[in-house]
């Protein structure tokens, strides 16, 4: 028996889903069989793929010094406590 | 306590040290830039990060696979970042209520920036999509990021970025995932409504279309 194909109505609705793995693994790949035929629809699929990629990217910033020091401190103090607290 | 096991219980926890240091500083730059954009300002920022990273440290006995550190460390930045939100929000239930705070020019349900920008036929010089995706910068998307009000912005950060399930997102908030779905779409919506914003301001055009001037 084949499945009923996907209209590209339904795709795009559920392209998001899709995008953030949310769909079965059958649903996936109806989409993904959907997608390798029509260019509409993969189109809209690669440019939301890349734009959330570049969302993802946008939060690498480089973390200040000063924090890093901070960081060190606090462990070391943690450590210090521990320390003084076994012996 | 005897010398012996004293003596390798300190080798021990150095070693334990210097790799919790190692995994800190290749995951620090990623750290600070998610709780950045969760709470938007720089010294907010460095207070979340060094308070979760406190935590692990005091908890990391509780991580029982070290391969799963850097998930469980987002799990308690988001968590600090949740918390201290919480505390500071006046309306003790504004995180279920985000319509009073979302501004009217930001409102879009459906908008699609594909939709602005596809073309219908082929170009030869390539696509709009593309020119659009290869202008974009970094801060861009950090300016479009922080213009969502917060409930929007924090799932579309968790989803998006983090790669949290909708079910991690809802359980984390503690808001039914139905809210999850719908929140995530519109904050979706709302931040391709601004980097199209951005991007005309800019003097972004979509060529062939006849589009410019008319108001949106
Ligand atoms: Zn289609």
């Amino acid at each position: 028996m084949t499945r009923r194909e996907l209209t590209c109505e339904e795709v795009i609705e559920q392209l998001f889903d899709y995008l953030d793995r949310e769909v079965s693994s059958q649903h996936r790949a109806d989409i993904e069989r959907h997608l390798e035929r029509c260019r509409d629809c993969f189109s809209r699929a690669e440019f939301e793929k890349r734009l959330r990629a570049k969302v993802e990217k946008s939060v690498s910033v480089q973390a200040p010094q000063r924090l890093r020091r901070r960081v060190k401190d606090l462990l070391d103090r943690f450590d210090t406590d521990e320390t003084n607290s076994t012996n | 306590m005897s010398a012996s096991s004293s003596s390798g219980d300190g080798l021990s926890r150095q070693r334990r040290r210097q790799w919790f240091e190692h995994e800190i500083e290749r995951l620090m730059d990623r750290l600070y830039g998610t709780a950045l954009r969760l709470t938007r300002h720089p010294d907010d920022a460095e207070d979340i990060v060094a308070e979760s990273i406190g935590k692990a440290w005091t908890k990391l006995d509780e991580l029982r696979d070290p391969e799963r550190f850097e998930g469980w460390l987002f799990h308690i930045l988001n968590n600090t970042f949740i918390n201290e939100w919480r505390r500071r929000q006046c309306r003790p239930k504004l995180a279920d209520d985000p319509d009073n705070c979302e501004p009217d020019d930001l409102d879009a349900t459906h908008f699609s920036l594909f939709q602005q920008l596809h073309q219908p036929f082929l170009l030869w010089w390539g696509s709009t999509e593309d020119r659009f995706l290869n202008e974009l910068l970094q801060d861009d998307l950090q300016q479009a990021l922080d213009a969502l009000p917060d409930p929007y912005r924090v799932i579309v950060v968790f989803v998006e970025v983090q790669g949290c399930t909708y079910g991690e997102v809802a359980e984390l908030l503690g808001i039914p995932l139905g809210t999850v779905r719908s929140r995530l779409s519109r904050g979706r919506a709302m931040l391709q409504k601004v980097l199209w914003k951005q991007a005309r301001e800019a003097g972004f055009t979509v060529d062939c279309r006849g589009t410019e001037g008319k108001p949106s």
